[in-house]
């Protein structure tokens, strides 16, 4: 019966798959609806408006008014912006060498025959899967001038206290140590993700050419892990221009500007001043940033692959 | 000089462990301690007192901010589960006209920065009257662009003789996703999965531009509010309180799911 069953079917199936091939056509539309929807309501058209706001001046309640390049000039002009966009760099300084020198550095001993690895990777791992909010919170206390733990340690070193968030020359790298210490975790598991697929045989054969260990790691392990630092570095970067939570609990973009990061100014613009057209500027220039400095990051780093 | 690598490589590691531990130890430490013993490194208070967590409850609504949270990243991880994995899979396994262009369009929105919207999006939301509410939280965070990306590599790489059978004993494009494919996806469900609750979990800027209601506000946005707004007062136990509050359930998760936290989210770090 069964047999005779699919017999009677076998001549029908091809044109079945047919028939089918034809009207999942239909359910790739269903299925795509959705994003499609999506798409229009919360990417397009906000980015449409956005660019229309760039050209005008609005303050939400009253009619928007037509200003032309007004907003993009004094942008230009803007020292606040130019310092902001300073305050970015400068944690982007500290903050990228930070990060590659101990996320590498820890990758690379948890990559030896290490017990409790897992224990270690998971300790490392912890703020990174913590809400910046807590974070930031905590880091302002430990920061505390009074009675912070950092201060307490150096004063019981014989060290006088450091004002970290409250001097305006210190501020900015205080966030970025604390931006690294969030951060390193997820740059160790990719760095370590990196060491795990560099050959065995490379080092062997380079030990039997009598290459020492230093050797080994600077002509064999770099080269091969330079795909992983540009992303770190490329990562690092997106989340040096979107810093927002951290200025705005620890300092509020002060002490005299010094922590204010494009995000703040620009939240400040929206939401305290009421000047949207300016913000929206502002959102257009730190996406071209972002944009102009992972570009150059990748054209310098990208180069082909040495193996 | 083996056994000096050795040890070598164990001081480094505790000595960086405990860089990361102590300050979450220290944290919950201060949560407990009256505001006299804040300026100590020591991690057990001399006088146990409540007084921080008692402040905390006192002046805000922090359980319904957890419900809150609680309710908004569940629906919104739910969504974006079954939406990205819907385009994943007609971008994957189905023949329609604008497939490619589609495929485009995700890969080219991933990398246009949240801030670029962030205006409009919060003017859309005031337009629709959807502030103070769950849709403002929900609805525009129901897509995942990254999400569409691991389920459609996931799902090209199934076989289709899968399919194929499964057409033969006549099932429909949606039984094949949710009934055939989504029991083999578990990798990729999690990975979305985590990923999507993390991030929701986490939020804070966008919470912090569209809900003005104590009543209505996220977890880490009114632990945050409760900071920087000078509600806790000069109280430290108070903010430490609030702050552990929220580490909390992330924190117990993540004890007991650390490897496929880490992993998920190592996985669409590179993937994004």
């Amino acid at each position: 019966m069964k047999e005779a069953a699919v017999e009677e079917r076998q001549p029908s199936y091809l044109a079945r798959l047919r028939m089918e091939y034809r009207s999942s056509d239909k359910a790739g539309y269903i299925m795509v609806l959705p994003y499609v929807l999506h798409f229009l309501v919360f990417v397009a058209y906000p980015l449409v408006f956005a660019f229309i706001l760039v050209f005008c001046k609005w303050d939400i309640v009253s009619p928007m008014e037509f200003v032309g390049l007004r907003n993009i000039q004094r942008l230009m002009r803007d020292t606040t912006f130019w310092t902001a966009v300073t305050n970015t760099l400068k944690f982007l300084a500290l903050h990228i060498p930070l990060q590659i020198v101990f996320a590498l550095l820890i990758a690379v001993v948890l990559n030896g025959p290490i017990k409790l690895r897992g224990f270690f990777r998971s300790a490392f791992f912890l703020p990174f899967v913590i809400s910046g909010a807590v974070v930031t919170i905590l880091w302002q206390q430990l920061y505390s001038t009074d009675a912070g733990v950092f201060n307490l340690i150096l004063t019981k070193l014989g060290a006088s206290p450091v004002p970290w968030l409250t001097d305006p020359s210190i501020a900015i790298y205080s966030i970025a140590v604390m931006a690294t210490w969030k951060n390193v975790g997820f740059y160790i598991v990719l760095f370590l993700a990196g060491l795990q697929n560099v050959p065995r045989e490379l080092y062997e054969a380079a030990s039997i050419d009598g290459a020492n260990r230093g050797e080994q790691f600077w002509k064999i392990t770099m080269p091969l892990l330079r795909p992983v630092t540009l992303l770190v570095i490329m990562l690092s970067t997106i989340g040096g221009f979107g810093l927002f939570i951290e200025p705005f609990v620890m300092t509020g973009g002060g002490p005299a500007e010094s922590t204010l990061s494009v995000v703040l100014y620009l939240y400040k613009n929206a939401f305290q001043f009421l000047k949207m057209g300016y913000a929206a500027t502002i959102g257009f220039a730190l996406a071209l940033m972002i944009f102009l400095v992972t570009l150059v990051q990748r054209k310098l780093l990208d180069v082909e692959q040495p193996y | 000089m083996r056994t000096f690598k050795k040890i070598l490589g164990y001081v480094i590691l505790t000595a960086a462990a405990l860089t990361f531990i102590y300050p979450f130890l220290w944290m919950i430490s201060a949560s407990f301690k009256p505001e006299s013993e804040i300026g100590s490194l020591s991690l057990i208070p001399k006088n146990f007192t409540l007084a921080g967590y008692g402040a905390v409850f006192t002046q805000i609504p922090i359980l319904k901010a957890l419900f809150n949270s609680v309710f908004v990243s569940v629906i919104s991880t739910a969504c974006v589960l079954i939406f990205s994995s819907m385009v994943g899979y007609a971008l994957a396994r189905l023949r329609f006209i604008g497939r490619d262009t589609i495929f485009n369009l995700v890969l080219l929105t991933m990398m246009i920065p949240g801030q670029l919207t962030l205006i409009p999006m919060y003017v859309l939301i005031v337009k629709l009257g959807w502030a103070d509410t769950y849709k403002a939280l929900i609805v525009p965070a129901m897509m995942s662009n990254m999400g569409i990306i691991i389920f459609r590599q996931f799902f090209m790489s199934l076989p289709q003789e899968l399919v194929d059978a499964a057409r033969i004993d006549g099932c429909s494009d949606y039984e094949i996703l949710f009934k055939i494919f989504w029991p083999l996806s578990k990798p990729s469900l999690v990975t979305v999965g985590i990923t999507t609750f993390i991030g929701s979990w986490n939020e804070v800027l966008w919470p912090l531009i569209v809900i003005r209601k104590w009543d209505m506000m996220t977890m880490p946005q009114m632990v945050t509010l409760f900071s920087v707004g000078g509600l806790a007062g000069a109280q430290v136990a108070a903010e430490m309180a609030a702050a552990t509050m929220l580490a909390l359930p992330v924190v117990i998760a993540y004890l007991f799911f650390q490897n496929y936290f880490i992993e998920s989210l190592a996985l669409s770090g590179i993937k994004g």
